[in-house]
């Protein structure tokens, strides 16, 4: 199930390591990559319970696909970091099983495109046995790897899965997008007696951010259900996770040079999904814009939508809640193309201005 | 230059230990197995028939949902089933409930089930037959076919991880099941990470109505096994000392940290489940006639334990009686006890009850105050 071979693979992160980022605050300490902070993450926890181990294609010998487990089958040998055969639902079965048994498998996906294989596990066996077995088999089991648009990959390595996993009562989803939020939300899946589906970005692997103090410990874990408030405003809401939480701060900024101050709130969890602070930033800002990867139908943008229509948070609003979203189509190959199917910053900038400007069109995706 | 096919080797040869009369073959391969054993396996033969008999005609009033038979299937459910030990954990499908039985699971625990009263362990969630008891290391059973394989041999590599670990995994699955791609990956598994397992392949002959010459083609499930690192062995699974010693000797071999694929060629007499409408329109009344007479596990332990003094007709009859009282006493006290309360419906979703659900609850326990006049509240469990 490799997507591309070894070398082109490397050859794409060093250019997009070199990417500039900017973020809202420098804080004293040294940057840390998304990937480092993953793998602090599970180096730590591994260290503090050894039923933790980690399974799935290339983790161990090879240090993982994407480098996020390098050095850690040095570290803890062949028991606690397998290198599986190729079969997704094989050891998506496998790694339940023994979360069954008592262990705490961190299962990483390839992609998780390749999930699809493994999904009546994912959903059948491990988000489904605690409320079948009447409470009797926990299932402490962490799903991760890369969800989302890569870079030139083609449909069927592309998609986004927030909406599907989010869908399904028993399973915890979360979509970190900083280094910190990586670190903190890892640590707390592992940690967490549910199921947890844990949606990294291969773009965001080698961004450096900075991390604070606090957030190179050992006992920093975020808490699962809460938001972030990347940036606070007071003219309009933007609700994004993931890497749309970058396309949307890159359009904050660009926005308040024309005076327009945005609410960016990095939600971290899809599910549970932290709707209260939607609606008290609603509360403030009366407009509000959904920023997703993910294609439109039923997507992330969609819940939140209907979540603002059955709550109070519908009343504060001043105009409709627009959502910009990826592009309906299976992701096309052809590299303009692909960058013109996902939001960027000038479609979040556009949809800002059109409900501030309450100047809503037709969307032409329908 | 040569290729190879199915015919190049000569098939898994099956074992088996006493004949259609219940003599046996050869005498040293005559499992030691204690009198009280050997009574217990006939027993609970005889309870599962019962059971059979009993609660198929209970579907066919409307008392229960659905109900799946094991006539055919005696000797390899109980003979497997003894020859495991309590801390061994167990996997199921769902046509083996000698094994449960045999394991200890009360008729009172599997009639519960079946009716999803408030006694159900499952607390009424699931389909009849999807027995589980934690205490009695048996994985609550799950319906989609064979994922159960590569979860046991995730198991049993929990257990291989424990210090000094006595314990393994047995796996039943169906010669259908074994298609998924869940089960080749399993047997991968098995082998490469050198798991404590027995996977049990109850080959009957159909998945549903497809029989086994269209279900694959090659040696059988035994072949594949042998194909992917696992130690195999074919047995007649309506020779219940047969099983017996097999799985005997697959548990000394998995302790080991070397996992065992065991084929057990039988045959399922009764249909698939009470979602069969075919009345058998789909084979001769021959064949079944041949299978339920000629290679009748119960006849057969039956008169092995007549040739040894161990039984005889009276106690026979005696004992079917007690078996099938204890069935119907049981069915009717089911019959009688309250549904499982409305919370279980929103508990267990998670470790922890998330604050929408608990709203949720709240809302109904407020709602039930003010009108349970109108809600036969009576049905069900109270606090």
């Amino acid at each position: 199930m490799a997507l591309k071979s070894p070398p082109v693979l490397l050859g794409l992160l060093g250019r997009l390591s070199r990417r500039s980022f900017s973020t809202s605050k420098a804080l004293a300490s040294t940057p840390v990559t998304v990937r480092d902070a993953l793998k602090q993450a599970i180096d730590e926890e591994m260290e503090r319970d050894d039923k933790v181990f980690v399974l799935g294609e290339e983790v161990a010998q090879y240090d993982g696909a994407y480098k996020v487990t390098r050095g850690l089958w040095k570290k803890y040998g062949d028991k606690r970091v397998i290198d599986t055969p190729i079969t997704e639902i094989g050891f998506a079965g496998i790694a339940v099983g023994a979360a069954f048994g008592g262990l705490k498998p961190i299962c990483e996906f390839m992609t998780f495109n390749f999930s699809m294989q493994a999904i009546d596990h994912i959903i059948n066996s491990a988000a489904k046995t605690f409320y079948m077995s009447a409470g009797a088999i926990p299932v402490p089991i962490v799903f991760r790897g890369p969800n989302g648009v890569a870079a030139g990959v083609g449909a069927q390595h592309s998609q986004c899965f927030g909406a599907w996993y989010g869908n399904c009562p028993g399973l915890k989803v979360l979509m970190p997008y900083s280094a910190e939020d990586a670190k903190g939300l890892l640590k707390a899946a592992i940690r967490d007696p549910d199921p947890v589906v844990f949606l990294e970005d291969e773009l965001m692997y080698g961004v450096p951010f900075p991390m604070s103090d606090e957030a190179m410990s050992a006992d920093f874990v975020l808490p699962i259900g809460k938001a972030k408030i990347e940036r606070p405003g007071s003219h309009i809401t933007l609700v994004c996770a993931g890497k749309a939480t970058d396309t949307a701060l890159q359009a904050a900024n660009e926005l308040a040079g024309n005076g327009i101050e945005c609410e960016v709130i990095n939600l971290r969890s899809i599910r549970p999904l932290d709707f209260d602070t939607i609606a008290q930033s609603v509360a403030k800002t009366h407009h509000l814009v959904t920023v997703e990867q993910g294609w439109p139908q039923s997507g992330i943008g969609a819940e939140i939508c209907a979540r603002v229509m059955e709550s109070s948070a519908f009343f504060e609003l001043d105009a409709p809640v627009w959502r910009v979203t990826g592009v309906d189509v299976p992701m096309p190959y052809t590299r303009s193309l692909e960058g013109l199917a996902v939001p960027r910053a000038p479609d979040v900038v556009a949809a800002v201005t059109a409900v501030l400007g309450n100047k809503i069109v037709e969307p032409i995706r329908q | 230059m040569k290729f190879l096919n199915e015919q190049s080797y000569d098939p898994i040869p099956i074992y088996r230990v006493i004949d259609n009369k219940g003599q046996v073959i050869d005498r040293t391969e005559e499992p030691r197995i204690d009198n009280e054993t050997l009574l217990n396996m006939y027993k609970t033969m005889v309870q599962l028939n019962q059971m059979d008999e009993i609660l198929i005609e209970s579907q066919q009033q409307g008392r229960i949902s659905m109900y799946l038979t094991n006539y055919g299937e005696e000797g390899i459910q109980v003979g497997s089933g003894a020859a495991l030990l309590p801390r061994d954990m167990i996997f199921a499908q769902y046509r083996e409930l000698g094994v449960l039985l045999y394991r200890g699971m009360t008729v009172t625990e599997i009639i519960n089930q079946c009716y999803g009263n408030h006694e159900d362990r499952d607390k009424g969630r699931q389909i009849p037959m999807h027995f589980g008891n934690k205490e009695k290391n048996i994985v609550t059973a799950s319906s989609p076919l064979a994922t159960q394989m590569p979860q046991a041999v995730g198991a049993a590599y929990a257990f291989k991880r424990a210090p000094n670990n006595e314990r393994c995994v047995i796996c039943y699955f169906g010669d259908g099941a074994a298609s998924e791609g869940d089960a080749h990956a399993a047997f991968n598994f098995a082998a490469t990470l050198q798991c404590p397992v027995i996977l049990f392949c109850r080959n009957n002959g159909y998945a549903v109505w497809t029989p086994t010459n269209q279900q694959y083609r090659g040696d059988g499930i035994a072949a594949r096994g042998l194909a992917l690192g696992l130690h195999t062995i074919r047995v007649d699974g309506t020779d219940a000392l047969a099983v017996y010693r097999a799985v005997e000797r697959a548990r000394e071999i998995a302790i080991q940290n070397k996992p065992v694929l065991i084929e057990a060629m039988s045959y399922r007499v009764g249909l698939h489940s009470t979602a069969d409408f075919s009345n058998n329109a789909f084979r001769s009344v021959e064949e079944i006639q041949k299978w339920a007479q000629e290679e009748n596990p119960v006849e057969k332990l039956r008169l092995y334990l007549e040739g040894r003094g161990l039984w005889n007709s009276d106690i026979e009859k005696q004992f079917l009686k007690e078996a099938r009282d204890i069935v119907l006493r049981t069915i009717q006290e089911a019959d009688q006890k309250k549904k499982a309360h409305w919370k279980e419906m929103l508990q267990d979703v998670y470790y922890v009850m998330p604050q929408h659900l608990q709203k949720q609850m709240n809302q109904m326990e407020k709602h039930l105050e003010k009108y349970k006049e109108h809600y036969p509240l009576d049905q069900f469990q109270s606090e």
